[in-house]
């Protein structure tokens, strides 16, 4: 009996060594910090045309770019011969760190109970060990950000850079608030109701979105005059609370819209209250491109790779979408409104070059115009002196499928290039045990 | 005006029961340069396709009187993609009321209306297999269809003399349906293999039923027949090897589980389809014959996926599976040469085993590689024709044939190409985009999950 006790001990011993192996497999490994050169490649820097030469990453920043960089002694020499660096991608809309598996409820932390929810932080809920991650970065995808989604306002959005241990150390300086427009669209094809009741819940919803603007800007009259004068009483509220930032104009808010009318109807709500606002979806954007033009609101479009919005559509609508904007005049920026398969990224910018964009306005709009449309412009989007080192080495175009990304830094950290999907690979591309042996 | 209108359809009916043969062309392809898939790549080379099927490969060749020139230089011509996994052109995708429904047929309700199949066209796809969904653990028969876009009738869309097809699927799917919906058998993988089970042994009591009655009945004219069943008759069919298994699949043990139970049932032709997890047991799946079809990245958007890798068709291909990627979905399929490319990104497959994947493997899969699949002499005019090479992200395709009558023409084709306008239907955009992901469409509204 207390033989048998020992033993199952033991067996239990071996199964937690068995598990613990195998976990390790699931672990990517650690990120290194310091001074990297990275010598002889071709640099596309977006801002300053392409440069045949050297990088040099310290502290986390670009500290040089040119044909010949003078590094400190200390730094780890990168050969690039015939290799190519590229700025770390930007995905200004995904599910990235807040949802885990979609199918299964308690893993998915974006969508929160309610209809207006600005205080909904979605950094709160982004959880650094996500699977996803590393699988999205090795890509090249470098940043994103993470949006809740539900109701009329969803939450708080945070640009996060793909590295790090907490919420706050991923934090890329980017916070605004989401908001679902209001549609009178049906739908979907089960929608029974009537025209009328649609246009009704619609302007219902508009009232709601402008009694919160009011509230709100009260509210912050009120603290505005707490700060001078004590006495004052505000209780608390923290819907409005969220709202201050955005009622100050300090941030944008994600306007996110897509069909034909109900754009136009944002763009009128944008200009009569002075919002500052960033238009996102906008599958129907080519409709009204010079609409979206003529008002100035930068858009962010996509997924890129997706089936017309109708059935009378040209094929290839969603592809052109993005191009069409932006010859109208249109600041485009490309998002994959995934989750999982957020590197897929470049492969949409791809798709929007191939149709109409041109691979150059297609490369900005994950790179640079991303990055100045959130106001990190000389932070972040391209490779010049100063900037976040967020780059990668590749051995050719980085949209073509055929083309290996080598190495990621993300903050000048150097990624290690594992993924699940990669260890994987590595464990079962020869599996052993075989069947035979 | 009632009247006119059942003549008018009387009339149509005749019409188009007259007219069933498929349409057939003749085409001169000139310059292009020839992906074969079997026979490498011929620059500068033609293709002549006459009344449908393919006469000649090669350079500076002649062609039959009264064909269609198609000028092809700096274009790359190869065969017409074909999507092991789809459910274009449906009407109907499952029928979730028993967790067996294999009398059931997708050749019923095939819809060739639906503008989802020129979309699919003009991503260079000319053949598709029209699934059941993945509701039952045995789903209905399936259809192998062309692209012949612009017929009104629905049977000219199959592909006359493919062989049938059934659907299975394992796992979340039928568990969800049956075990969870329905608060029936199966709730667990352990309630899934013995559907299975139940089902082929009542199918062999079925023949053996059968068998009894035909000696019986030269001797006796008494003899009592078996009672027909549709069922019984299409699971026979499958035990007698008429029938190709496409089982939807997802994690190694299931996939184990169903290799077993046909052993020991003598199956022998089974396809996995998705069998994310397939990589895992790559090397069974070779020994046994077992075919995969998957995607190219899709993972985690459920449990059974969370343990998977982009480089599944690699690592499949080098273990030695026949392996395809497919789109199940009405999005995925316009780009399938692009999902291909991907296996270069993933598992550094050559062009030629990328391109595999999306041509002469689905074609095995489905048991047509005889008739598509690869250029060559002898077989159905089916191509494709893109202005780079189908794997570059920047290639736009151009031109797709089927059965030498082209389907989709870049330069020719009008924006809206749908074939049937209500008038009274406003075709205006959905909120939520129409769903273009149907495994589960009928079994529960609200989950739409591969």
């Amino acid at each position: 009996m207390r033989f048998n006790k020992i033993i199952l001990c033991c067996l239990a011993c071996l199964a937690c060594l068995f598990v613990a192996g195998q976990l390790s497999a699931q672990v990517v490994g650690k990120a290194t910090k310091g001074a990297f050169l990275l010598k002889n490649a071709t640099i596309e820097t977006i801002t300053k045309g392409t440069v045949k030469g050297d990088l040099l990453i310290e502290d986390g920043k670009i500290t040089g770019v040119g044909s010949s960089v003078a590094a400190p002694a200390s730094a780890s020499v990168i050969d690039c011969t015939g290799k190519f660096i590229y700025p770390g991608f930007i995905d200004m809309g995904t599910s990235l760190g807040l949802v885990e598996v979609s199918s299964v409820s308690l893993t998915r932390d974006d969508n929160e109970l309610g209809d207006i929810k600005p205080h909904m932080e979605a950094l709160t809920a982004v959880n650094p060990s996500s699977v996803a991650i590393p699988v999205t970065r090795v890509s090249g995808v470098t940043t994103v950000i993470a949006q809740p989604g539900g109701g009329l306002i969803p939450g708080t959005a945070s640009l996060i850079n793909l590295v790090g241990y907490s919420p706050d150390e991923m934090y890329a300086g980017f916070r605004a608030i989401r908001l679902n427009f209001p549609s009178s669209g049906a739908r979907g094809r089960r929608d029974r109701r009537s025209p009328e009741d649609r246009k009704k819940e619609e302007a219902k919803k508009l009232k709601q979105i402008n009694d919160l603007w009011e509230e709100a800007e009260f509210f912050a009259k009120v603290r505005e005059a707490k700060s001078k004068d004590a006495s004052i009483r505000q209780e608390y509220d923290p819907v409005l609370e969220a709202m201050i930032p955005t009622i100050k104009g300090e941030q944008p808010v994600l306007v996110e819209v897509n069909r034909e009318d109900d754009i136009i109807a944002a763009l009128k709500w944008i200009k009569d209250n002075e919002i500052k606002a960033i238009l996102t979806g906008c599958a129907e954007g080519w409709r009204v491109a010079d609409e979206i033009a003529a008002s100035g609101v930068p858009v962010v479009t996509g997924p890129v790779i997706s089936i017309p919005t109708r059935g009378s559509d040209r094929y290839d609508r969603a592809y052109a979408n993005a191009g069409a904007m932006k010859k109208a005049g249109v600041t485009v920026a490309i998002r994959t409104d995934q989750t999982e398969n957020v590197r897929d990224l470049p492969f949409h910018a791809a798709f929007a070059a191939t149709y109409g964009m041109g691979r150059e306005a297609a490369l900005e709009a994950i790179t640079i115009v991303p990055a100045r449309m959130m106001g990190l412009g000389d932070e972040l989007g391209s490779l010049e002196v100063g900037k976040v080192a967020n780059l990668f080495i590749c051995d050719g175009d980085p949209f073509e499928t055929k083309t290996q990304i080598d190495q990621v830094f993300i903050q000048g950290w150097e990624i290690p290039m594992n993924s699940r999907h990669s260890l994987l690979y590595d464990e079962f591309l020869e599996r052993s045990p075989g069947v035979k042996n | 005006m009632k009247k006119y209108n059942i003549i008018f359809l009387l009339l149509f009916a005749v019409a188009t029961s007259m007219t069933a043969q498929t349409e057939k062309g003749s085409i001169h392809i000139k310059n292009g340069t020839v992906i074969t898939i079997t026979n490498g790549i011929l620059e500068n080379a033609d293709v002549v396709i006459t009344d449908g099927k393919i006469t000649g490969i090669g350079k500076s060749l002649k062609a039959p009187k009264g064909a269609k020139v198609v000028d092809a230089t700096g274009q790359f011509v190869m065969p017409g993609i074909i999507d092991a996994h789809s459910h274009i052109a449906l009407d109907a995708v499952n029928e979730a009321t028993n967790i067996v429904t294999a009398e059931v047929e997708t050749g019923d309700v095939l819809d060739p209306l639906d503008v989802g199949i020129y979309r699919a066209l003009a991503g260079g796809v000319t053949a598709t297999h029209a699934m059941h969904g993945s509701a039952n653990a045995i789903g209905g028969q399936c259809e192998t269809i062309k692209l012949r876009y612009g017929t009104y009738d629905p049977e000219e869309l199959k592909m006359e003399g493919a062989p049938r097809t059934i659907k299975f699927a394992l796992g979340e799917n039928p568990i969800r349906v049956h075990g969870e919906g329905n608060r029936l058998h199966a709730r667990t993988r352990m309630g899934i293999e013995q559907v299975f089970r139940r089902a082929f042994s009542e199918a062999r009591d079925y023949m053996t039923a059968q068998e009894d009655y035909n000696k019986k009945m030269t001797s006796d004219p008494q003899a009592v027949p078996p009672m027909y069943d549709r069922r019984m008759e299409a699971l026979a069919d499958i035990l007698r090897g008429d029938i190709i298994i496409h089982c939807h699949s997802y994690r190694a043990d299931e996939i184990l589980m169903l290799m077993n139970v046909c052993k020991d049932f003598g199956i022998e032709k089974i396809v996995y389809q998705h069998v994310n997890e397939g990589f895992k047991v790559a090397p069974e799946l070779a020994e046994f014959g077992a075919m995969a079809s998957v995607f190219a990245d899709w993972w985690a958007y459920k449990f059974e996926v969370y343990y998977s890798t982009a480089y599944n068709a690699a690592i499949l291909t080098r273990n030695g599976v026949v392996t395809s990627i497919n789109s199940d979905s009405g999005d995925y399929i316009r780009h399938l040469y692009h999902q291909a490319g991907k296996t270069q990104r993933y598992g550094k497959l050559t062009d030629n085993e990328a391109l595999r994947l999306i041509t002469l493997n689905p074609a095995i899969q489905l048991g047509i590689e005889d008739r598509v699949g690869s250029l060559e002499k002898g077989k159905d005019g089916d191509i494709a024709i893109f202005n780079a090479h189908p794997l570059s992200v920047y290639a736009v395709p151009q031109m797709t044939i089927v059965d030498g009558i082209v389907r989709f023409d870049i330069k020719e084709d009008n924006n809206d190409m749908r074939m049937s306008v209500d008038p009274e239907d406003v075709d205006a955009m959905m909120l939520d985009y129409d769903h273009d992901h149907r495994c589960m469409e009928g079994a529960a509204e609200e989950l739409f999950h591969h």
